[in-house]
């Protein structure tokens, strides 16, 4: 069909080839496509890789898990227990702490509720800088200021989690349907009212859907942070390494791999019944 | 009388229940028990204020001596990041179409999901350990991390994605009489292949992010000065990676964003 209209000698028709993007869409489609080429290739040939570690590292995966083989299941008892329990305090309370922190930044940051143009970008350079920095960043940074241990930990993941709490809430009330709001407005009410019983029921949902999707995140991050010192987990997973006991690390992988599910299917079963 | 029943009508529509208050008391009181549990007290606090100054003090002004070092790690960084995206994007298209319930045979989406949920299930710090020891320090180990974490990410994704699509186009294609590969080509991937692109966005802005952390392992990157600066008590040096760090991942989204928008038209 389209060898048709092309070998038809009356140019007219050859215009009205349709075509989905125009040249400028095109060009700067390819233009993407090239650049990620290049940093494909260039990333390739200029990436320091040992090829004989990768040839090795079949036996090396198999090694290790020989390692690990006796699984050393008393350990759990004496050394993982405790941190497992103390990484759940440091996820819970800081996705709490992060809560009381980052909603006053999310109601800054909303352009309908906060109509101060430099608040609403103190509010977003607070969140964007807050996100920016990895969680674990912000444990090394705590473990300078308060001294290793849990409370560095749980400082880290309160304000690796305001950026995030503080950003969804926001955005989730730029999204609100104005009616109740400007009836409240209409009412008289004042702004404390205005959020208690315009913005809050409207919020209540994405809210606390927002409140588990970051303690499910938490609880995976604060597994890791002991590794930089920061209490929790990570530690017993640090100190078994270091001294190369193996059966030990494995103790540790399953239990982080037991509690990651175990939150997730709390999570998941919370969702179901509350939201 | 009649005041009152309209203040009793407000009251109604917004009274907390009982369950709510029960469960801010018990969040109350948890709060205060992990926070002792945990070792959380005031004088720590004010303690960690003084030296919080100290610290802040020490890193400035920002060492500027040291931009090989710094260039290097996070050249290596974005090499990683580059490359675990797209060997993830790669593995995660063929794993992701597996793992939809709705295009194929139950046992073949249950191996699929199976493997997508383990590559989910620990962090890339974790995994980039485990990494470590397989295939030694290095950049390689970073690179295999966020393939993994990729895999975990978008494969999910993707599949969730595949499963929500809808039947009519499928039908019409099968109508024709396509084969399966015809039928994925045409009736499936145009339409998930928007989100697939938005998934992978993220996940090159997630990798970006993570290939400068996967370094304090050993696993390649800007991860490892890093840690090592911080060991050392450089401050100064600590503030300038961490500026350029904050100022990739920062121009890294934007950029992301804007290839969202490019292909999502």
């Amino acid at each position: 069909m389209s060898d048709a209209i092309l070998a038809h000698p009356d140019g007219l028709l050859q215009q009205r080839i349709w075509q989905r993007h125009t040249t400028a869409q095109r060009l700067v489609r390819f233009a993407i496509w090239l650049v990620i080429a290049l940093a494909i290739v260039q990333s390739l040939r200029t990436i320091e890789v040992i090829p004989e570690f990768l040839y090795d590292a079949p036996e090396q995966m198999g090694d290790m898990l020989q390692r690990m083989w006796p699984i050393d299941w008393p350990y759990y008892a004496v050394g993982v227990h405790a941190a497992l329990v103390e990484t759940m305090h440091i996820a819970t309370l800081g996705t709490l702490l992060a809560i009381v922190l980052g909603i006053p930044f999310g109601l800054l940051v909303a352009g309908n509720l906060t109509r101060n143009k430099a608040l609403n970008f103190i509010a977003r350079v607070v969140l964007v800088s807050s996100r920016s920095v990895n969680s674990l960043v912000w444990a090394l940074l705590f473990v300078a200021v308060f001294g290793p241990g849990a409370v560095a930990g749980t400082l880290a993941i309160a304000f690796r989690s305001i950026g995030f709490v503080g950003k969804l809430v926001g955005e989730a009330i730029e999204e609100m349907p104005r009616g109740p709001i400007e009836a409240l407005q209409a009412a008289g009410a004042s702004k404390a009212s205005e959020i208690r019983y315009g913005y809050w029921p409207q919020l209540k949902p994405a809210f606390w859907s927002i409140v588990l999707l970051r303690w499910d995140i938490n609880v995976r991050e604060s597994a890791v942070l002991g590794i930089v010192g920061a209490g929790g987990i990570g530690m017993a997973l640090d100190t078994s390494l270091n001294l190369f006991q193996w059966g030990r690390v494995a103790v540790v992988l399953i239990a982080i791999f037991a509690i990651v599910i175990v939150i997730e299917v709390v999570v998941t079963q919370v969702r179901r019944r509350v939201l | 009388m009649l005041s009152t029943t309209s203040a009793q009508r407000v009251s109604t529509a917004f009274r907390v229940d009982l369950w709510t208050r029960v469960l801010v008391l018990l969040l109350f009181v948890y709060v205060i028990y992990a926070a002792s549990q945990i070792g959380f007290s005031w004088e720590r606090f004010v303690s960690g204020l003084d030296n919080g100054a100290r610290f802040l003090k020490r890193m400035f002004p920002p060492d500027l001596s040291k931009m090989d070092i710094l260039w290097k790690g996070i050249s290596e960084s974005l090499q990683i990041a580059v490359l675990a995206s797209v060997a993830g994007i790669l593995i995660s298209l063929p794993l992701g179409l597996m793992g939809a319930r709705n295009l194929m045979p139950a046992w073949l989406s249950w191996t699929a999901r199976t493997l997508i949920a383990i590559c989910r299930s620990l962090h890339p710090v974790i995994m980039a350990i485990l990494f470590v020891k397989a295939v030694g320090f290095g950049a390689l180990a970073g690179t295999l991390a966020l393939v993994v974490a990729s895999i975990g990410f978008i494969g999910k994704l993707f599949a969730d994605a595949i499963e929500e699509i809808s039947e009519k186009q499928v039908e019409a294609i099968r109508a024709t009489g396509a084969p399966f590969p015809n039928l994925v080509l045409f009736g499936v991937l145009p339409q998930v292949l928007s989100r697939f692109i938005g998934f992978s966005t993220y996940q090159l802005d997630s990798n970006l992010r993570n290939s400068t952390m996967v370094g304090i392992v050993g696993a390649g990157g800007i991860g490892g000065p890093l840690f090592s600066a911080f060991q050392r008590f450089d401050y100064s040096f600590v503030f300038t990676i961490l500026v350029t760090i904050i100022m990739i991942i920062v121009v890294g989204e934007l950029l992301a964003n804007y290839v969202k928008k490019v292909f999502y038209v």
